[in-house]
């Protein structure tokens, strides 16, 4: 238990407007170990960004709200930080890599500088100048880039090369944790093989946990230990990455979910993708949130909302599973 | 297949160019660029932004003015045609356009998106007879009647690109360019739209051109399949041939650089290309690919290969089978150009 770096326990998060209330995170609760990644897989909506801004205490000030749960991270609670608190945690001990590098980064800033940035608001042990010059470059070089090139602006870099930039910045605390939040989704096959083997090889380098949050099932079979797949802001499946792939008991969603991506090696012509749309998160229903779509609706499934039941490392939130051989009820 | 060699493709392009003058020079978006495609079937042309993929689209609809080459429809070149006769050749192609945000009008109501075309063409005896088809058309998509007089803010990406299609659909075209038409949408959106799409050609005797970065979009709805590099064409071969045979090195690496959502590919090498794509502005003589090629050898960076038939290939299967690759490794003198 103790070498848990990040434990978040039954969390809810709410966007409040004058007009209406999203539920865009429901009751959700994993951890991390240090050094492991984490794959939080879910389609536009699902809630997987407003989780990771939730650790980072990002949310948007007026509207987001925790309505409850807590998150621990190397055993202090993050909620009860004051803010210069949070400031200086932000950045060096967790850091974010955002979906979008071309928004992400300042465009009157040199690179350069901007890496350097992070390391002079957390500069604890006063390195000087040139130390952390010195660092920049070593990072630049950690992503693949030439440190001859820290003077030039973001517009001077292809996608694939500012998406290296906001890695560097985000590595150059030495972060014990990384958030990705789709750090791959902008760019093309080839230049995202070279960010992921890139991001895999400083994991297993520098020991950095990770939480990998992408909607491409095939990047989390490649990177990830353990993987939740999120729906309509609940955690629906949780378990190793072999739990996921390999396991034939699902969530009727994930079963889906594979069902949509047009395999490789599949002859078949047609896709068996998900009927219906999420639903609206201001507006769930009651039951099972699947349950609309859910091409094993039972009567139990609209009206009472599914336990998680558990099987050794796989946790699964359907009522298919209750009564089952091998899953045990999980308790809150 | 039914119909005698040569007449029985609906779309060729011959020698098609299209470029850009920018402030350096010329920007060889497509360069020289020979396709073909059989009636109701899917051509697919993947390849990474900015390798021209859209813009070929754009060029063989005439969204954009070739520089050069043919275009041939039905055998008859069309970039010849006048305004009065395009404007009819217009019924006959149709574009879905990537992004269902910005493609369609957000002042106008569903219904009136669909109808639009018709009015415009007169394809329909009054404005009513067009509002009726439409609502067929919704059908057709999948889009709800209730959906006819709300505006597209309202509606999510699936759905709006169901209205992209019904509006491609109005015309009752023969040749339909997806342009990337599921890139924008979720998975489980995207096979919706995929099988819609496939279901669509069946039922109608379409012709696709489909344009896509999506390798595995790709190979589930194309017979065919182009991969394009910086503006040319380096590999061409049908659907299962391509990617159980792939030959160029640049299509190689797009292959294994796709991750797999299968634990048991964790070892899998991946070949990582050096580098990121060179400037399609005034491109010197040589292989496009070369600066980025592993296996690149002097004459690469001096000829540029031509698309070349595989003869191994031709002699394993009947003419279906035909494998285009436009590389040195290959050329060994005996293959006979495209």
């Amino acid at each position: 238990m103790t070498d848990k770096l990040l434990s978040i326990k039954n969390l809810s998060v709410q966007y409040k407007t004058d007009l209406e209330t999203v539920c865009a995170v429901n009751n959700i609760t994993f951890s991390l170990k240090k050094g492991e990644t984490f794959g939080l897989v879910g389609e536009t909506g699902a809630g997987k960004t407003t989780t990771a801004l939730t650790i980072m205490r990002l949310l948007p000030a007026e509207t987001g709200r925790i309505t409850e749960g807590s998150i621990e991270f190397t055993g202090k609670s993050m909620l009860d930080l004051t803010e210069p608190e949070m400031r200086s945690i932000r950045g060096e001990q967790i850091a974010m890599i955002f979906q979008d590098p071309m928004t992400s980064l300042n465009p009157v800033m040199s690179v350069g500088d901007q890496i350097a940035e992070a390391m002079e608001l957390h500069n604890k042990d006063n390195k000087t100048k040139e130390q952390i010059q010195a660092r920049v470059d070593e990072v630049l070089l950690l992503v693949g880039i030439p440190s001859s090139r820290k003077f030039e602006f973001p517009h001077q870099f292809s996608g694939g090369m500012k998406q290296r930039v906001v890695i560097a910045m985000a590595l150059a605390c030495e972060p014990v944790l990384l958030i990705a939040d789709e750090p791959t989704t902008a760019l093309d096959v080839t230049i995202q093989a070279q960010v992921i083997s890139m991001i895999r090889n400083l994991r297993d380098t520098l020991g950095t946990a990770m939480i990998m949050i992408t909607h491409d099932l095939g990047i989390v079979a490649q990177t990830c230990d353990n993987v939740a797949v999120m729906y309509a802001g609940e955690l629906v499946e949780v378990g190793t990455a072999t739990d996921i792939y390999t396991s034939k008991d699902h969530h009727p969603y994930t079963t889906g979910l594979f069902g949509s991506i047009p395999n490789l090696r599949s002859k078949a012509r047609r896709l068996t993708p998900i009927t219906g749309l999420m639903p609206d998160p201001t507006k769930l229903p009651p039951g099972c949130t699947f349950a609309p779509r859910c091409p094993k609706k039972m009567d139990v499934c609209e009206a009472e909302h599914p336990c998680a039941w558990r099987n050794g490392t796989h946790l699964i939130s359907c009522h298919l599973f209750a009564g089952q051989e091998n899953w045990r009820k999980e308790e809150a | 297949m039914e119909c005698p060699a040569n007449t029985c493709s609906l779309l060729e392009t011959r020698h098609l160019k299209k470029y850009f003058k920018v402030k350096d020079g010329l920007l060889h978006a497509v360069d020289d660029v020979n396709i073909t495609i059989p009636h109701k079937r899917t051509l697919g042309v993947v390849g990474e932004s900015g390798c021209g993929k859209s813009t070929l689209g754009r060029t063989i609809i005439r969204l954009l003015d070739a520089t050069g080459g043919q275009v041939l429809f039905n055998g008859e070149d069309i970039l010849k045609y006048g305004r009065r006769k395009m404007k009819a050749m217009r019924r006959k192609m149709q574009i879905i356009f990537q992004d269902p945000y910005s493609s369609i009008n957000p002042r106008m109501s569903v219904a009136e998106i669909i109808a639009e075309f018709m009015i415009v063409h007169n394809t329909c005896s009054s404005r009513t007879a067009a509002f009726q088809r439409a609502a067929e058309l919704m059908d057709t998509v999948g889009l709800a009647r209730r959906y006819a007089n709300v505006y597209p803010h309202e509606l999510d990406g699936g759905r709006r690109q169901r209205i992209g299609i019904a509006r491609a659909l109005s015309l009752d075209p023969q040749f339909i360019v997806c342009d990337e038409p599921v890139s924008a949408l979720d998975v489980s959106i995207q096979a919706q739209i995929l099988n819609l799409l496939m279901d669509i050609q069946e039922d109608r005797g379409l012709t696709y051109m489909f344009i896509t970065h999506d390798l595995s979009v790709v190979k589930h709805i194309s017979d065919e399949i182009v991969v394009m590099y910086l503006g040319q064409c380096v590999e061409q071969a049908t659907s299962d041939e391509l990617f159980e045979n792939p030959m160029h090195p640049y299509t190689k690496a797009l292959l294994s650089a796709i991750p797999e959502p299968d634990i048991s590919m964790r070892t899998k090498e991946i070949k990582i290309i050096k580098g990121e794509i060179t400037s399609p502005i005034n491109p010197q003589p040589g292989c496009r690919f070369a600066a980025r090629c592993e296996y690149a050898m002097e004459i690469c960076r001096q000829k540029t290969p031509p698309l070349l038939l595989q003869p191994h290939v031709v002699q394993k299967e009947a003419s279906e089978e035909k494998h285009f690759v436009a590389c040195h490794l290959y050329g060994n003198g005996q293959n006979q150009v495209l």
